[in-house]
């Protein structure tokens, strides 16, 4: 107890289930964490003509699976003997690592710091991101940069699920709207990030002599509103995604074909 | 409806003290307040308890309700069940003073470390223009009733006293992105740039962003998002962005 302070040495004193939501944070993030880890080291059945796992593109080693008018750039040459999403998940890792709903998701449900409001944590000091490592939570923005093109190279992905196994164009399947889904979501969370919010134009004095760019803070501004929602919904989607592609491509489920 | 409602208030001063039971009468659309006063005026007249407006806007009744930072004017009574045991205790950041009465004088010394506004050269008092559009991002701000609840919950200082002396709080840090957003402060031309300032001066980097000030916010400001992120952005242009650095240097630009 603090000198000076009521003495009160419960912990905390509130009645309700506090425990709950860090609780459901954590493990929703441990089953993603496990699934994607498994899935990032498989190095197989990433790939059923036309759809791509979103965690395997853009492939940059040579031992990727042949993508047929894909994103298969093999831009790390033959050296790289390990599993190509390795070279291209750092970057949206990084991106969702250093992004401020996730860090309040983690430092809640994994650190307890603090695990809820009111709650005392368990530390016995606390300098929060003033040193390193927590000070490099700073570098969001160019994770954020880097987001950009990675999303890019999905939507891409996207437009190619629209032709079917020959590469004929006027193809949609389950696949197709399921990659679809992902991407708009993809999409709407990296253009909710609170860095892409303040580049666009909360940096910004003078809205006034700015009106476009007040106008995209304002439509980014919405969207970062709902950052925790698209931030849970794009992560559950790219693991959907990223599933259906495997149940396709290991021949354990046939993609239902609309036209 | 009338109910006899099971309240335990914490009773004491700097030299200890503890949570003591009463049983007090409860009737439709009372708050918390009104049973604290209730008390005071039927069981513990030597209770205290700092109140003024009853109406959520003075932020003078700032308490813990079952463990939550709350204005004990805005929390009805009947959020309880009738059976529920309602625990009051005063804030726990603050040195209490007695009973539910806290020292809270922490927060007027961090308000007088933040520089004031700043006025523009050549510009006289009372010829201020500025534009509806600059001005009402930062208008959200100074909803501020000043009730400490978020300097209460925040954990940085809550759970470690030691940071009192080099962090400001989400209010005083709120209060920095404001001036740092308003259209004519006139800071930077005296060298001070707030931003870098925030991080420097008065502790922003320990803001962890986990939003209990925006959560219990009585007037519901919108801090984390609106204030504090903000703010760290654009501490982060100041300090750790190359790209920005080298455009302000080729394009000297009002913003």
């Amino acid at each position: 107890m603090t000198p000076g302070r009521a003495a009160i040495s419960a912990r905390h004193l509130r009645t309700d289930r506090w425990w709950l939501s860090p609780l459901v944070t954590a493990v929703a993030l441990t089953i993603f964490i496990i699934y994607a880890t498994w899935r990032a080291f498989a190095n197989g059945d990433y790939y059923s003509t036309p759809y791509v796992s979103p965690l395997y593109s853009p492939c940059l080693a040579s031992n990727c699976t042949p993508m047929d008018g894909g994103a298969d750039w093999h831009l790390f040459g033959s050296w790289w003997g390990l599993s190509p999403a390795l070279l291209v998940l750092v970057f949206p890792l990084g991106f969702r690592l250093t992004c401020y709903y996730y860090r309040k998701a983690y430092y809640r449900g994994f650190w307890a710091s603090p695990p809820a409001c009111a709650v005392a944590e368990p530390h016995a000091k606390y300098t929060g991101e003033t040193r390193f490592p927590l000070v490099m939570q700073n570098v969001h923005r160019y994770f954020f940069y880097l987001a950009l093109p990675v999303a890019g190279i999905l939507t891409y992905d996207v437009v190619l699920a629209f032709r079917d196994e020959s590469g004929a164009w006027g193809h949609a399947g389950l696949g197709t709207l399921v990659l679809l889904l992902n991407i708009v979501l993809i999409w709407a969370y990296t253009l909710s990030c609170h860095s892409c919010r303040h580049i666009i134009g909360g940096k910004l004095r003078h809205f006034s002599a700015h009106p476009v760019r007040y106008r995209l803070w304002g439509w980014v501004g919405a969207l970062n509103g709902r950052h925790m929602l698209l931030a849970w919904s794009s992560l559950i989607s790219v693991g959907v995604a990223d599933l259906y592609v495997y149940l396709v491509a290991s021949g354990a489920f046939d993609d239902p074909r609309f036209f | 409806m009338t109910h006899t409602a099971h309240f335990k208030v914490w009773r004491g001063d700097t030299d200890g003290g503890d949570l003591q039971d009463y049983e007090v009468e409860v009737n439709d659309g009372e708050v918390v307040l009104d049973i604290i006063h209730r008390l005071q005026a039927t069981q513990v007249a030597d209770l205290a308890v700092r109140w003024n407006c009853k109406a959520g806007k003075c932020g003078s009744c700032s308490a813990e309700v079952n463990g939550r930072p709350r204005l004990m004017c805005m929390t009805r009574m009947s959020v309880f069940e009738p059976d529920e045991t309602v625990t009051v205790t005063p804030l726990r950041t603050f040195p209490v003073i007695r009973d539910l009465v806290t020292d809270v004088s922490f927060n007027y010394d961090k308000a007088r470390q933040v520089p004031a506004f700043v006025p523009p050269k050549g510009v006289p008092a009372g010829e201020y223009r500025m534009q509806q559009v600059d001005v009402e991002r930062s208008q959200e701000f100074r909803k501020c009733i000043e009730c400490f609840l978020c300097q209460d919950t925040c954990h940085v200082v809550r759970d470690h006293e030691e940071n009192k002396t080099s962090f400001a709080g989400p209010r005083f840090l709120m209060r920095i992105a404001e001036l740092d957003m308003h259209p004519l402060d006139a800071a930077a031309d005296q060298g001070l740039v707030r931003s870098a300032s925030a991080q420097e001066d008065h502790g922003l980097g320990y803001c962890n962003i986990t939003k209990c000030c925006t959560e219990i916010c009585p007037e519901h400001i919108q801090i984390t998002d609106n204030a504090l992120i903000p703010l760290k952005e654009r501490a982060i242009d100041r300090k750790y962005d190359p790209l920005v650095w080298l455009g302000s240097k080729i394009r000297r630009r009002q913003d």
